[in-house]
């Protein structure tokens, strides 16, 4: 089968900057411009920026949109104030991940969630089958743009005023409107900038005037591992659970949503396998689907830059999953030795 | 820093982009700068031990990148003498000096007649132009 590749309005940009493109999630995407290693630092010292367009935008408006988004999402709705944002999940009735993402309230009855590339279609699918009268589900995914800009830097580089996480402003900047959040993917300070798709390369060309780094999706997934955010279709998918991944903070459930019954029995008895990180104590990389003795599986591994050590994710049995506890990991066949670290691998000096 | 593109005239050519440098009864084995470049930067390399019989066109090792890993073919058979511990301390020296510094493995060739099947610079060159 044969698909044409979608492509963000950046793509010219990446393309002039001799970015290796490749597909991910239906998107012809940069992976890297001059080296993994290097962006991933940029980020990590100075400021970089991430063309993250792919993502899906969809916005739920009317009376009854906080009603609609209390019943399907895991979080409390109705605590986050018109400017706040919030990690939140979209869960399945066997309190599975249908996706996760972050809601935005736009004001009283306006939200915009920003989901996963590759769950876009079917999250829409799902909230529009669930749409109830006085809600309004719309996919706006293709006319916004977003920028991720991060790192100790991005603020001050941006020449915006410090602001509290998880909250979002409009801003002009260098001459283009655009909703500025205090969100992020890869445990440094930073924001996610949204404007329209045809603004979409001056903000680019203007973020890249003011010293920031481009940086590819191969960085991202270090940055974001490392500071041990979950990868929807990794470490969370529609069969794993919110508790068992660690991800209880997300779940109100103290309120009713989709599959709460089944997230307060795991709750209360106790999940059978948890999510635990690990470094490897052998020179080895770990790898999505690579086995654990005793029953366990990795979902994300790779090279740490930071640590310069092999880093990774995975389930294990609940009794083998306290920190310092060893692993073995068969890495193609040959067993390597890991131990669970406390998560994250590395967090910011705040 | 990364190489810039080379494939040198010294050098034998297998078409899974490794290359041999042949000494005597000896092979020195490497990755082409194709290889290195299509991994990206080296952050492990699985190396064969030391007395290891190495059959050509098998794998004898695997390197690895941030975002893939990839098996090492032997261009030629024979016993492993050396290990370059500089590439497996450090394995982004592959990416800054594939053919120098960046050596794999040190061989005693078992059969010195397979090099004949080897390609040269030129023939592994129209390889890469046909990919």
């Amino acid at each position: 089968m044969s698909t044409t590749l979608l492509r963000t309005p950046l793509y010219g940009r990446h393309v002039a900057l001799g970015a290796r493109l490749v597909p991910f999630a239906g998107w012809e995407m940069p992976v890297q411009y001059e080296g993994v290693i290097q962006e991933h630092r940029a980020v990590r010292a100075d400021a970089g920026v991430f063309d993250v367009s792919h993502m899906g935008e969809i916005e739920v408006e009317g009376p009854r949109a906080l009603e609609l988004l209390q019943s399907l999402l895991s979080s409390d709705m109705a605590k986050i104030e018109p400017g706040r944002a919030r990690y939140t999940l979209l869960t399945n009735e066997r309190g599975g991940v249908v996706d996760d993402l972050i809601a935005y309230r736009l004001d009283e009855f306006r939200w915009l969630l920003v989901v996963n590339a590759s769950n876009r279609e079917a999250d829409v699918a799902w909230i529009k089958e669930r749409e109830i009268s006085g809600s309004d589900v719309r996919d706006v995914s293709d006319e916004y743009a977003l920028l991720a800009v991060q790192g100790p830097r991005a603020i001050e580089k941006l020449g915006l005023a410090p602001a509290p996480w998880n909250t979002f402003q409009e801003e002009l900047l260098d001459g283009v409107q655009t909703m500025v959040n205090r969100t992020g993917y890869t445990g440094e300070d930073g924001c996610e900038i949204l404007c329209m798709a045809e603004d979409a390369a001056q903000l680019w060309d203007a973020v890249l005037a003011r010293g920031v780094t481009p940086c590819g999706l191969g960085a991202r997934d270090t940055l974001r591992l490392e500071a041990c955010l979950a990868l929807h279709g990794n470490d969370i998918t529609p069969d794993t659970d919110a508790i068992s991944a660690g991800l209880g903070w997300t779940c109100a459930l103290d309120k009713e949503f989709n599959g709460v019954e089944e997230l307060r029995r795991i709750k209360s008895e106790g999940p059978a396998r948890k999510l635990v990180a690990f470094t490897m104590e052998e020179r080895a990389i770990p790898r999505q689907g690579m086995g654990i003795a005793g029953g366990g599986e990795v979902t994300s591994g790779t090279h740490s830059p930071t640590l310069d050590v092999g880093i990774g994710m995975g389930y294990v049995p609940s009794e083998q999953s306290a920190v310092d506890t060893e692993l073995e990991i068969d890495v193609r066949g040959k067993p390597r030795r890991a131990r669970i670290v406390k998560k994250p691998f590395y967090k910011r000096e705040s | 820093m990364a190489a810039a593109e080379s494939y040198p005239d010294d050098l034998k050519y297998h078409r899974e982009h490794d290359w041999a440098r042949i000494e005597g009864d000896e092979a020195v084995l490497g990755v082409t700068w194709f290889a290195q470049d299509a991994l990206g930067e080296l952050v492990h390399f699985e190396a064969p031990s030391t007395g290891a019989n190495l059959a050509s066109g098998r794998a004898y090792g695997e390197v690895e990148s941030v975002k893939a890993v990839s098996d090492v073919i032997a261009p030629l058979s024979g016993e492993v003498l050396e290990v370059n511990q500089e590439v497996v301390d450090a394995p982004e020296t592959v990416n800054e000096d594939p053919y120098g510094a960046g050596w794999l493995v040190r061989i005693r060739m078992s059969d010195p007649g397979e090099v004949d099947s080897l390609l040269d610079a030129d023939a592994y060159k129209q390889v890469l132009a046909e990919q």
